[in-house]
């Protein structure tokens, strides 16, 4: 009995062990340069495996896209030249957020409009049931078992 | 009948959604290059075989390019070498190669065993810094540059007789 509680304490411990699987060991600089580069190739797509950022991709463009974001990073550009400089080969399907234009409006408004209909139900249902609880003139089990 | 309106609503209005998704999905992974009509990625480097001898992106002025972006470990370049070698007999275009991430030894067996080289001059890009500059994402890709050194066209995937006469020839013969 004790011998199955460790394993399964150890299992969960492990389990939530954050762990990292390395397709990416690139170490910049410093913390800040690391952090903006980590959020870079978090928000770029690989272009050769469409739903997956650089960063988690083991293919080799994935990894020429790395090295050009640090490349780019250390030689003190913003993240906003990074991504200028890969939609402008790559287009705005690389970026994993698009930015908010004619084209791409739809994308970013369907969420909200989405839940104002979820909202609009939601008020619907509840003022339906409490309509119900006025109509309902039927004794509850309490009110006869009190009278 | 107003109970069933709404999921009824809410289905056609997803279905919409999905539709227009996937008629705008890029299709087969094809994306369109925010490249054409932009002057060709201004690049140096060497020759396939030859570390002394360079090909400069200046060299795409004064005439038709067909640019084309290949590998030894890409299957699908086998399947257009036959179009390829097509093409460059009817003499319509300069030919350029980029061989992608290679070693020479590798391409020049790899060229022998496909039945022969295609290309005017073949530029190599061993570290992929090329490949990136020019927004490629998969090979086989074929640039099309016109004789001012801009982008014209792009194709992705394996190029056939077809698409040559279907994509490229018009394009060469309006403007040229």
């Amino acid at each position: 009995m004790t011998r199955y509680f460790v394993t399964s304490i150890l299992v969960c411990l492990l389990a939530a062990s954050p762990v990292s699987y390395a397709v990416d060991t690139t170490q910049m600089p410093t913390p800040e340069l690391q952090k903006r580069y980590l959020g870079l190739t978090h928000e770029l797509r690989c272009m050769q495996c469409q739903n997956e950022a650089i960063a988690d991709s083991p293919v080799s463009l994935a990894a020429d896209l790395r090295r050009q974001v640090a490349e780019m990073l250390n030689a003190g550009k913003s993240d906003d030249d990074v991504r200028n400089y890969m939609v402008a080969r790559y287009g705005n399907f690389i970026l994993f957020r698009p930015p908010v234009s004619t084209k791409t409006i739809w994308v970013w408004a369907t969420p909200g409009i989405l839940l104002l209909i979820g909202a609009a139900v939601a008020v619907r249902i509840t003022r339906q049931r409490a309509a119900l609880v006025d109509q309902d003139n039927e004794p509850v089990e309490e009110d006869i078992r009190s009278s | 009948m107003n109970r069933f309106l709404i999921p009824l609503g809410a289905f056609v209005l997803l279905a919409i959604v999905l539709a227009v998704g996937l008629k705008h999905s890029p299709e087969k992974g094809i994306i369109a290059s925010p490249l054409i009509g932009k002057p060709a990625p201004v690049f140096t480097t060497t020759l396939l075989n030859d570390t002394s001898a360079k090909f400069d992106s200046a060299e795409f002025k004064g005439h038709w390019t067909l640019f084309n972006v290949w590998g030894t470990w890409c299957f699908a370049c086998r399947d257009e070498h036959q179009a390829l070698l097509d093409i460059a007999k009817r003499k319509e275009v300069r030919m350029v190669g980029l061989d992608w991430k290679d070693e020479d030894p590798t391409a020049t067996q790899w060229l022998q065993d496909q039945g022969g080289n295609p290309f005017d001059v073949i530029a190599t890009d061993h570290d992929g810094r090329i490949a990136v500059d020019w927004g490629v994402y998969g090979a086989p890709e074929t640039f099309l540059v016109n004789p001012q050194g801009v982008i014209v066209h792009k194709y992705v995937g394996a190029l056939t007789m077809e698409a040559w006469e279907r994509e490229f020839l018009p394009r060469i013969n309006a403007k040229s």
